[in-house]
């Protein structure tokens, strides 16, 4: 457990200076995640500590934006004003995209597997 | 007791990060202990319960946010190792992604364009102001990132992080019911529609429907944030938005 934080937040760290000295707009996390894959491929295994660590993290991964979400409270005054108008672009604008999302992800899994049929 | 000694308590306790980190997680655990109470119905979720609760409080005994904060946290900073642990389902799925290559890439353009345009399309139609459009602007990607992007273009990171915590629990909420209405019957194309749209909190909600949904739900918020870290820029240029 102790050691997976470790390997979790090192890579993190090492993501977050990775984007310090590059420029890159890239999220420091981001890149640790992108450099833990690369290390379990490498590897071809996953340690049982690390498994258990990230499934418990993932598994409550709705109670880390809590704390932000809570910040609502600082923007009454924005919220009452233009509550239309986010409201909207927060409902149906997710809505679409989750439908545009899956329907063009089927539609080209549908071509590719026509075309294999095909060739 | 003494009316003073509990006045006292208050003050101490209320200005001390345990307070306000414990009961973030009670609320927490309530939220969830009534999300399953209610057979895991779609609209008690327990980000929005506990948001909800936790606001209530924090206005009703006169709480700052900056105080609250100094507590939770220590909540907060795990999005970054929970970022990280990302790449653990992307690992043990890795086959199915390889096999679906080309359709996460075309996915995941479109998906992310149309989460861009759409909410400023609307909330610009609907009388939104410029700094609200551009905090609206990464309102898909997750939270630090998000808060990063609308710094740079312009708009309130605070404001951000709100819209898209509320964006993850529309998501959360109405997304699986939307997908089945599609008929989107495989669990790799309903978790990367998840995770593009609603980020971190609809990958909570795509763990629920299987291991594989949440892999790919991952997959794409990685891929996501890194897309509309690139596009946010050249869209607010094209579409001539200044705060």
């Amino acid at each position: 457990m102790i050691g997976a934080m470790a390997v979790l937040l090192g890579l993190q760290l090492i993501g977050e200076v990775a984007v310090q000295i590059s420029g890159l707009p890239i999220p420091g996390p981001v890149v640790g995640m992108v450099l833990l894959f690369i290390a379990l491929r490498w590897r071809e295994s996953l340690p049982e500590a690390l498994r258990t660590t990230a499934e418990t993290l993932l598994s409550h991964l709705s109670l880390l934006f809590i704390p932000a979400g809570v910040g609502i409270i600082q923007h009454g005054a924005r919220l009452a004003d233009e509550w239309l108008a986010l409201l909207a672009a927060m409902v149906l604008s997710t809505l679409i995209t989750v439908a545009v999302t899956a329907l063009v992800m089927q539609w080209v899994i549908r071509r590719q597997r026509g075309a294999r049929w095909d060739g | 007791m003494d009316k003073k000694i509990l006045t006292d308590i208050w003050v101490y306790l209320a200005a001390s990060p345990l307070l306000w980190l414990t009961v973030t997680l009670i609320v927490y655990l309530a939220g969830l202990w009534l999300f399953r109470r209610s057979g895991g119905r779609a609209w008690f979720n327990p980000v929005a319960l506990a948001m909800t609760l936790l606001a209530a409080i924090l206005l009703l005994t006169g709480t700052p946010y900056t105080t609250y904060f100094q507590g939770a946290q220590f909540i907060h900073f795990l999005l970054g190792p929970a970022t990280v642990a990302l790449a653990v389902p992307l690992y043990l799925h890795w086959d199915r992604v390889r096999q679906l290559l080309l359709p996460i890439v075309i996915g995941l353009l479109v998906g992310s364009l149309t989460a861009i345009v759409s909410a400023i399309g609307l909330a610009g139609l609907l009388g939104g102001s410029p700094r609200t459009l551009l905090s609206l602007v990464p309102k898909s990607v997750t939270t630090p990132v998000a808060m990063g992007i609308a710094e740079k273009i312009g708009g309130i990171p605070s404001l951000t992080a709100v819209i898209v915590i509320l964006t993850g629990v529309v998501g959360a909420v109405a997304a699986p019911a939307l997908l089945e209405a599609l008929r989107i019957r495989d669990d790799a194309v309903k978790g990367f529609a998840i995770g593009v749209a609603a980020h971190g909190i609809g990958t909570a909600r795509a763990l629920q429907i299987s291991s594989l949904a949440g892999a790919f739900a991952g997959l794409a918020i990685g891929l996501n944030a890194l897309l509309t870290v690139l596009l946010a820029p050249l869209i607010v240029r094209l579409l001539h938005l200044t705060p």
